[in-house]
This record gives structure tokens, sequence and C-alpha cells, in this order.
């Protein structure tokens, strides 16, 4: 189906992005690019390693630092945006790292309106969140330590954006897992976070060595790792080579942003704190993987198998987040599987080529603003309702909480894709660009459209709709003001993030020079697509509001239909990843240690007794008689006469 | 004369001496069986360089004395040692090696 593009096109899409800017050196403001990685880093620094001597200016010295970050970030923006087109690519080389013969490993860092974007969205949505993070974990004694891993993560996001090669992008992707590992498990006092954390990491390791590998099969193929090096060769290779870096790259992407069949950690990361899940596990960790195929894209536009497995992975996710979101009680799974889907809808934006790369961006950014709202909302409302998560608990809350209310129900709005809010710029430009390249695709994303719309009107009933279902210790009420702010300004992002970015093609132009673009031709008027889109999420809204407005809900989970039941347990991928990975991987350690205790061991030990015992035989020629030794000694001495006189006769 | 008597003889107190080194169990007569089987030897030596009219043999039989003196101050010097420390002359006493 990626085949089925003219040929015309892709040939022009590679010639035209697969170089992509040539960067020139940094110089005046551009040399403080270090300074946006240095300062949350040194925030982590101070945080972590001066213990509770900062416990009471640590959170709001780790605002100050991303917030610093923030402001190098806009001005560099800035200064890029007024350079000329071809010229706004800006490398900076820190330090060489392993400079061992034709190894060059080095510290370079890499601004680009790719990197720009994502330095913005961390950055900004980042410090939003830090600020919200300050008032939500008042309570919590170990604020100081939640602040120095918050900014370790925003140190490693960025270091794995603005990487100029692929070794040092490694290093920020085990940063961000790293942070993310400790941030979910944040709560380890209980065993079941702890848990959770440790299955994030495990499962992220899996992507992790793909990255790693493909790392490896770059450097063999190209020799450097480099991503302008590696991106001006890329046309000399073979295809199945791109083709494997391609689909190791997309394993990578798999695990970070929790794509199918790597999808089981994120739902059980929602044992971090709420921030953490605003932040890490909805707008920027887990885009981690949309940030590494369209970084990568010179590879994946020559590798149209790898291409094609990133579509399918997209659209399999897609519909299994949507379809585990509508069985979800508990209100940030219910998040997270919609998290999950929508990455989806990147990562198969992302998968179509240069017809994709810019709205699997654009999607990822309006997505990083009304995801975090809505999770920053979650979270207000868990901090009015005694950290309470199961929405058949809540109900009737927009009375008392009318800010979270509202910043909720415009992120819903953005989200379902209603004009003029922002999920609809990016999510229709995605279904154009799915129906543009082929049926199935295109189909699948509007149907998913229409769960999405079921699933978050759902969501927002059973929250802010409907009798009050809450227990009875519950008290309700809006959050401080330190909290409703940051979703206030969330609020604004998903309202107009979609219309400044697709109006006048902002982000086509901008991203253009790196991403490459061509314009998506669907196969019908968009207006008919958009009609149809809206008139399938209509739907999903309408079958929402009569199963849980028109009708009451129950304030225990009902036993549910087949479907519902495999969905409130994640589609059975643990049980699957149980049967398939973890039995059979005990089963093999077991026979291995089984073979080791028995056969290698074993061999040593029989080995070892048979010495033992033969020597212990011999041992008893030894009787210390010295008549013995003389007669043996005479026997020796007849049997050596003895040969001589055979030899002699 | 008849060499082949002189070498029966040697080879008898050969035997003798043998047999005595391995049978007796008082060092100071396994001690005696081994300069029998010694100067059993000499025997042999002086027959043979009678036999083939040289002095070779003669010369031999010499350094064996000469070796068998020296044999029997440190061998006795180590038996009286042993006894001191046993209170016994007898070989089988002295077994440790096996140790």
């Amino acid at each position: 189906m990626i085949g089925s593009l003219p040929a015309s096109l892709s040939g022009l899409a590679a010639e035209g992005s697969t170089a992509g800017l040539e960067a020139t050196p940094a110089s005046g403001a551009f040399s403080l690019m270090w300074v946006i990685i240095a300062l949350p880093l040194l925030g982590a620094l101070l945080l972590l390693a001066f213990g509770r001597r900062f416990d009471r200016i640590g959170h709001w010295l780790g605002v100050a630092t991303v917030a610093g970050s923030f402001a190098v970030a806009l001005w560099l923006f800035l200064e890029l945006s007024a350079q000329p087109e071809e010229e706004r690519a800006v490398s900076q080389q820190l330090w060489s790292w392993i400079p061992v013969g034709d190894f060059q490993a080095d510290v370079a860092l890499l601004l680009d309106p790719l990197s720009t974007v994502f330095v913005l969205l961390i950055t900004g949505v980042g410090l939003l969140i830090h600020i919200y993070s300050v008032a939500y974990m008042d309570h919590d004694r170990d604020r100081r330590r939640f602040f120095g891993y918050m900014n370790l993560f925003v140190a490693a996001m960025l270091l794995l954006v603005l990487a100029d090669n692929y070794l040092l992008l490694y290093v920020g992707w085990e940063g961000v897992g790293l942070a993310s590992y400790l941030l979910i498990g944040f709560w380890n006092q209980n065993p079941v976070y702890a848990t959770a954390a440790k299955k994030a990491f495990i499962v992220n390791r899996v992507g992790d060595f793909g990255l790693s590998v493909a790392i490896m099969v770059m450097f063999a193929t190209f020799g450097s790792f480099a991503f302008s090096e590696v991106f001006a060769a890329a046309p000399d290779a073979s295809e199945t080579t791109l083709t494997v870096i391609g689909l190791l790259l997309l394993l990578a992407a798999c695990g970070k942003s929790a794509q199918v069949p790597l999808q089981s950690w994120l739902l059980d990361a929602m044992a971090g704190p709420t921030p953490v899940s605003a932040l890490i596990h909805a707008a920027t960790m887990v885009t981690a993987g949309v940030y590494l195929i369209t970084r990568s894209n010179a590879i994946f536009d020559l590798a149209p198998g790898a291409q094609l497995a990133v579509v399918i992975v997209g659209v399999v996710t897609m519909l299994f987040g949507a379809v585990i979101g509508c069985a979800k009680d508990d209100i940030k799974k219910a998040l997270a599987a919609s998290t999950m889907s929508q990455i989806g809808y990147m990562i198969i934006a992302v998968g179509l080529g240069p017809i994709g790369y810019v709205f699997g961006i654009m999607h990822l950014l309006t997505h990083g603003f009304f995801k975090a709202g809505m999770f920053l909302g979650a979270g207000s409302v868990m901090h009015g309702m005694n950290d309470q998560v199961d929405m058949r608990k809540y109900g009737g809350l927009r009375a008392l909480m009318p800010i979270t209310f509202a910043t909720f129900g415009l992120g819903y709005l953005a989200i379902i894709g209603i004009p003029p809010f922002s999920g609809f710029f990016s999510k229709d430009k995605i279904i154009e660009s799915a129906l543009a390249d082929s049926w199935w695709v295109g189909g699948a994303t509007i149907l998913a459209a229409g769960i999405t719309a079921f699933y978050m009107t759902r969501v927002m009933i059973m929250t802010f709709f409907g009798p009050r279902r809450w227990e009875d210790d519950a008290h309700p009420h809006e959050s401080p003001s330190l909290m409703t702010g940051p979703m206030i300004l969330l609020a604004v992002g998903s309202v107009g993030a979609g219309a400044f970015l697709a109006l006048g093609n902002r982000l086509e132009l901008w991203l253009e020079p790196v991403t490459g673009f061509t314009e998506p031709v669907p196969p019908l008027p968009i207006w008919v697509i958009t009609g149809i889109t809206l008139a399938v999420v209509g739907i999903g809204v309408l079958i929402a509001y009569l199963q849980y407005a028109a009708r009451p809900v129950p304030d225990t989970q009902p036993a549910g239909s087949l479907v519902t039941v495999a969905a409130r347990n994640d589609l059975y991928g643990d049980a699957f990843n149980e049967a398939v990975f973890m039995r059979p991987g005990m089963h093999l350690t077991r026979t291995l240690v089984f073979f080791d205790n028995k056969v290698v061991d074993g061999a040593v030990g029989v080995t070892a007794a048979t010495i033992g015992g033969l020597s212990g035989r011999m041992r008893r020629l030894q009787t210390g008689y010295v008549r013995s030794y003389a007669l043996t000694i005479l026997a020796g001495a007849v049997a050596v006469a003895a040969a001589v006189l055979l030899v002699r006769l | 004369m008849n060499p082949d008597a002189y070498l029966a003889v040697s080879a008898m107190l050969f035997a003798i001496g043998a047999t005595g080194v391995l049978l007796r169990r008082n060092a100071i007569v396994v001690f005696m069986c081994v300069e029998l089987m010694l100067n059993a030897c000499n025997l042999a030596f002086v027959s043979f360089s009678r036999l083939n009219g040289n002095l070779e043999g003669q010369t031999v039989a010499f350094f064996v004395m000469v070796v068998a003196a020296a044999e029997v101050v440190v061998g006795l010097a180590i038996i009286v040692q042993i006894f001191r420390t046993r209170r016994s002359a007898s070989v089988d006493d002295a077994n440790l090696l096996r140790h």
C-alpha cells in the first residue's frame, strides 16, 4: 500500500528530505544551546545530591531551572525562525566523547526545526506541570526528590531530542527510561507501584535493545551514527539493510511509545503521581518513538517494508488502546489507554511517509496540550476526592470544580476532534493522509475517532455529570490556583494550538526542510471526509450519552459482556505476555538451571569423583612399609632384567 | 677355576640378602641383608673381572665398598634416630610416609 504511492512522489520526497538541512556550527545566541539541557540537569544534581538542605526551596528551584530552559529555548526558537529557511539547522560540538580510531562519538547537539518544536513542547508543558506539581505534591514529604527526578527527566528528554547522533540520543533515551522508572515508583512503599515501575523498565529494555542493535547495524553499514552522515549515506545502502534498521527503530519506538506489542507497561505506569502521568506518560516521553521515526525519515522513506510495519503497529495500537479505554473505570487508566490510542494515530501518520510526518508531529503537539491538560484535570479531581480514581465514585463534579470541569471539557472537545478545537485539525489531517494512502488505514482511523468519542464522553459524563456517587468522606473542592493556572494555560493550548499550527500551513512550512512534505491526495473531497468523521464522532458521543447519561451509572462494576471484560483486563495483553514470554521463559531458565546443575556441574562432579576415587584406591599402594617398597623395586628390577634377557634371546 | 661356581654363590647370596630385606622387620637385620646383597654383587664383579682378565670389575668392587661404607654411616645413624624416637628398630613402625 505504501508502494502504491506514485513513484515520482516518493522519489521527490527522498530527494527533498533525505539529506535534510546542512547544519552550520553554532555561533552567537546558538552557542547557548547546551544551557537548555544543563539547567535542568544542574537542578536535578542539586536536588538529589544535597538532600534535605533543599527541602524548603527545592520545588521552586526545580521550577526555576525548567523556566530558564524554556526561556532559552524560546529565544533560540525566535533566533532560528529569523534565519533563512535553509540555514535553520545549527549544530554545537561540545566535546569529543569516545574518540577511538574510526569510531568517533561526539557530544554534539543539533537544533533544527524538528528538535526546536520538541524542545518547546518539553520545556513549555514541562514548566506548566512543574508549577502544578508544587501544589499537587504539597503534602508529600519527598517533594524535593520528586522535583529532582522531574528535572532529571526534562534534562534527559531534552538530550534525546537535541542529540545530533544516535549514540547521544540513546543516552537521552535511557535517561528518560530511568526517570520514568524512578517516577512511576515514586511511592515505592507500595509494592504494587514498585512492581509497576519495574515492569515499565523491563518492557522498555526490550525496545532499548532494538535501538542499540539499530545503532550497531548503522555503524556497521555507514561507519557513523551522526544523523547527517547516516542520512546522507542511506540512499546507497541496500533496501534490506534499511528495512532491518527501520524495524529495529520501530521496536525501539514501540517500547518507549507503548505500542503493541510492548504496550503493557503504560497502563500500570499510572501508579506514578498524576503530574508524572501528564508530563512523561502523555505529553513527552511516550512520544519519543514518534520523534525517533520522524527523525529517521531518511531511512524509513527508503524502506517501504518498515513503513508498512510502522503503519500496522499504529493501526493495531490505535484500536487496541481505544477499546481498552472504553472499559476502564480508573480515570487515569482510561486516559492512559487513550494516550496509547492517540500515539497510535501519530505512529500511523509518521509511517505514511512524507504525507504524514508533519501531521504526526502536529497531533503530537496538540495531544501534548490536551492530554496533559486532561491528566492535570484528573489530578485535580483526585486531589479533591481523597485520591479516589474510580469514576464510578465520581459524578456531578462540574458544579463544585468549575475550572477543572471547563479545562477538562475543552481538552475533551479537542481530543474527540470537534472543530475548531486543536484535535480537529491534527486528527483530521491524519485521517486525510491515511485515506490518501489506503482505504483500510483511513477507515481504521475514522473508526478509532468514533471509539475515542465514545470513551472520552464516558469519562466526561461519569466524572462531571449525573448524580453524585461519592464515598461518604469525600468533600470535593476546586484546586488551588497553582494547579488551576497550568490547567487553564493547557486548555488554551487545547483550544488554539491546532488552529495556530494548521492554518496558514505554519507547521508544514516549518518542518518541511527536515521531514519533507508531500500534499496528501485523499480519494474523497476533504469536506466529505470531515463530514464522515464528525458523523462517526457524533455516533460515538450519542452511544455514550445513551449508555451513561440516559441510564444511571452503577457505582460498582457490572458484570459486563465478554468484550468489556477483555478490555478491563487490557485485552489480555499481560496474560498474553505471561503465556507467551514469561512462562516459556521461566521454563527455559528452569531447564537451563537443571541443565547447569545436572549436566555441566554433573560432568565436573563425576570427573572429580572419578579422580578422587581412583586416587583413593591408588593411595592404598602407599603403605609406608619400607619392605613393600623394596619388593616393588625388586619386582621392577626383575622385570627389567627379564625384558633385557628376552630381547637378547 | 670354574667361574660358574662363584657366580652361583653370588646369586645365592643376593637371593638370601633380598629375601632378608623383604621378610625381616628388624632394621639392623635388614641392613645387614642389604650389605649381603652388595657383597654378592662384589663377588660377581670380581668373578667377571677374573673371567675377562682385566681390572675393571675389581675397581667397581672397590667403589661398591666405598658406597657401602658411606651407606652404613648414614643408615646406622637413621636407625639409631628411629630407635631413639620410637623405642623400636622395626622397619614396619616407621611408616609415616603413608600419610
